[in-house]
């Protein structure tokens, strides 16, 4: 009778089986598994918009939801090297381990930026392969969309026409979305920026803007005052129109010196969740290029 | 197939259209509306096997891409280097050392109450100190084994092996087996290396209980459960090569445990992992030193079966569940003790012993202790953290004492005192950076009884190379 007990609660705690259990890193691509995914995957996300996605802990809930995925979409690029590694060890599933088809890194589908020509810690907590935020081109997104898709087909191959269905819709939508953001943003061509940490370089690579400053005195390190009393200084030479930040970064910083530079602070979503409006990958992006377009007018 | 594919969609056209020529409106509808179905479920068709012959290319083309990355959609690949030192492990250096100063003179330090463990429990020694330095060497071994080992240089210029194991990867279903020398995942900071630890030195119940850590040679076999709560059992079998239990030569485990963590989220601001587990041990002859009444040194030594019991949790709290700014940690565990078995009191080979004979007799002891820690990072690099420990000698029946025949009370200073040692540790750290950490620590420790020791500790830890995750 206990046996039978145990073995019922057990099975209310199972999660409900779906063709393919996905394991997001970040809400971006959690978006995008959804997208790409439909009623088809079960998508869980791991961390959230307000939370620093260097700074993640392999949490227990992290190691029981990764032990039954069958695919992790992440970034890669050493992004989640704080965390990743240990849950993909201790959740005791093969299926998601590096180099195996379970695991999807976002980055090896694009060309990367910021590749540091010297890899030293002496400066700051650089990537080696490269600046790692690069869901915020549309260009990067399309391609991983469709890398996305052939992966899901492949670990689900019964279905591959439903993957391949909605990656063509996702791809058909995304693209007059470009279209649309790209004559939205005409007045962004060549804005200087200054930004909090580099995460948004793909989006000032994409639209033309100039980075002209950066908050951290080094990648992943906080503001100092020296630091933030030089910027100040330079900005007086060669003026920002902003300065931009995500959810989780610190506002103090930002709106110390916006205060004394005369220019606007904007809070940026970075990704799906970052603000109220950034509800999915599209209104992730017409939400920033409408904060970017308000703040330089 | 794909022109058989399109021959088909154009008779259809044409086999729709022809009808609807003379076809009332209605008719007209419904057969463009079949037509529209008939083209969709074709395109979905071909797509589908477009996707398929894609999938079947990319999976072939792989060898390929990999020799010229510039390929097509391959993406950019990242050049590596080629030669002998291509599958090089990952390498990670850990250098530590303190700056210590204390009312009471570390070599003599002792936890009254309780047996020596012969670990290396002592306070920091007075005056500037090198701290272990680990050098940690890891890599996958083939698609099946994983290695690491860790390797402690002591400052005393030996090399001690900490960590050395191999751990399956493809078991699957959520099974790991270890095997080795490892530290044991009983309790929670048990598996935390030191440089990981909130505190320069161990919880008072780790030095009594487990002399420092458990970390024996055998295996380990975990297995996670396919639920959404983390929920984790595990066993493991040693050959007890260290307290509690005791070297000896026989073709048997040692030393057992058993575990199981639970863990999860409570909303996105807080997670937690609660524990329990059990030791046990058979040590026989485990031998330590002790004084007798008039100050000899004395030989004493147990055998028996010693029972542990580990209730173990830890919270941590960020708001939002972004630690980068301010976190909280609460951690805490508490130990039982059981053993039981026989004592033997040996004072035969003193130069000028009080009995000058070997006693034997019945040993039974039940103690426990407990330590609770608190730890905030008040802004970004700063953390100062609290912890309380505490010690209880418990009930202990010593059949020699009973007996009445030779050593009395006062002849086992260590065993027969009732104490209940307590120890109040604050700390204040930087951590300038992930790799970087400097701390002051305070501690007022009456580990001794009757007298109380002021630690003042000033300690630094730095890591080198590729550095692996912290666990949580």
């Amino acid at each position: 009778m206990r046996i039978v007990l145990w073995a019922l609660l057990l099975g209310a705690a199972l999660p409900a089986s779906a063709a393919l259990n996905v394991f997001a890193c970040t809400p971006e691509w959690g978006a995008l598994a959804r997208e790409i995914g439909g009623e088809r995957a079960t998508v869980y996300t791991a961390t959230t918009a307000q939370q620093d996605p260097h700074r993640i802990e392999a949490r227990p809930s992290l190691i029981a939801r990764a032990r039954s995925a069958d695919l992790l979409v992440c970034t890669g690029a050493q992004l989640e090297i704080g965390w990743l590694p240990l849950v993909q060890s201790q959740s005791g599933n093969p299926k998601i381990l590096p180099g195996q088809p379970g695991y999807f890194e976002a980055a090896a589908h694009v060309a990367l930026l910021d590749k540091p020509a010297r890899v030293d810690r002496a400066a700051g907590d650089v990537h080696p392969a490269g600046n790692p935020h690069i869901h915020l081109d549309p260009r990067n997104v399309a391609k991983i969309a469709d890398a996305l898709a052939q992966r899901m087909a492949k670990l689900d191959p019964a279905e591959a026409a439903h993957y391949s269905a909605r990656a063509t819709s996702f791809r058909e939508r995304w693209r007059e979305a470009t279209v649309r953001w790209e004559r939205e943003a005409g007045p962004l061509k060549g804005v200087p920026l200054v930004v909090y940490h580099r995460n948004f370089t793909y989006m000032i690579h994409w639209l033309g803007m100039r980075e002209v400053g950066n908050l951290e005195p080094n990648p992943g390190l906080p503001p100092t005052t020296g630091h933030l009393s030089t910027l100040l200084a330079n900005l007086r030479q060669v003026p920002a129109k902003a300065i931009v930040r995500t959810a989780y970064n610190d506002p103090r910083a930002a709106e110390w010196l916006a205060e004394r530079a005369g220019i606007a602070a904007v809070v940026l979503p970075y990704t799906v969740g970052g603000t109220p409006a950034a509800k999915d990958l599209f209104a992730l992006y017409d939400d920033t290029l409408a904060r970017m377009l308000a703040a330089i007018r | 197939m794909y022109r058989n594919m399109c021959c088909a969609m154009a008779l259809a056209v044409a086999w729709g259209a022809a009808p609807a020529a003379y076809a009332q409106e209605a008719d007209l509808a419904k057969i463009r509306d079949e037509i529209r179905q008939l083209r969709e479920a074709y395109e979905r068709r071909i797509e589908a096997l477009e996707m398929r012959l894609a999938a079947a290319e990319a999976q072939r083309g792989r060898a390929e891409e990999r020799a010229a990355p510039s390929g097509a959609a391959a993406a950019p690949q990242r050049e590596r280097s080629v030669g002998e030192n291509a599958f090089n492990p990952a390498i990670s250096l850990i250098l530590q050392g303190a700056a210590a100063r204390s009312s009471r003179d570390p070599a003599d330090y002792q936890l009254t109450g309780f047996a020596p463990s012969g670990g290396e429990v002592a306070p920091a020694r007075r005056s500037f100190s090198l701290g272990e330095s680990e050098l940690v060497v890891s890599a996958n071994i083939d698609p099946y084994f994983r290695g690491q080992l860790i390797a402690a240089l002591t400052p005393e210029n030996e090399v001690e092996v900490e960590e050395a194991y191999f751990e399956t990867l493809a078991l699957g279903r959520g099974f790991r087996l270890k095997g080795g020398r490892f530290l044991s995942a009983v309790g929670y900071q048990n598996e935390l290396h030191p440089h990981a630890w909130d505190f320069a030195d161990a919880p008072l119940a780790y030095q009594a209980y487990f002399g420092g850590r458990l970390n024996d040679d055998g295996a380990q076999l975990k297995w996670v459960a396919p639920t959404d709560l983390f929920l984790e059992l595990g066993a493991e079998l040693g050959r007890g090569r260290s307290f509690p239990a005791s070297e000896r030569s026989r073709n048997a485990a040692g030393a057992w445990t058993v575990f199981v963590h639970v863990g999860g989220d409570l909303a996105a601001s807080t997670a937690w992992r609660a524990g329990l587990s059990h030791v046990r041990a058979s040590p026989r002859g485990r031998t330590f030193e002790d004084r007798d009444a008039l100050g000899n040194p004395v030989s004493q030594s147990f055998s028996g079966t010693s029972r542990l019991w580990i209730a173990d949790f830890v919270l941590k709290w960020a708001p939002g569940g972004n630690a980068t700014q301010t976190n909280f940690k609460l951690q805490g565990e508490y130990f039982r003790r059981n053993e039981s078995g026989s004592l033997t009191y040996d004072d035969s080979t003193q130069a000028a012993p009080q009995f000058g004979a070997s006693f034997s007799g019945d040993y039974r002891s039940r103690q426990s202790g407990w330590y609770l820690q608190g730890v905030y990072q008040f802004m970004p690099r700063w953390r100062f953290g609290y912890r309380h420990d505490r010690l209880d000698s418990g009930r202990v029946n010593n059949g020699i004492v009973a007996s009445g025949a030779g050593p009395a009370a006062a002849d086992f200073p260590l065993l027969m005192t009732a104490h209940e040692p307590t120890r109040h540790t604050l700390m204040l750290d930087w951590g300038p950076t992930e790799f970087s950490r400097l701390r002051l620590q305070l501690a007022s420790d009456k580990s001794r009884f009757g007298a109380t020791d002021r630690q003042v500790l000033l300690q630094y830890i730095f890591s080198l190379g590729a550095h692996g995750a912290h666990r949580f």
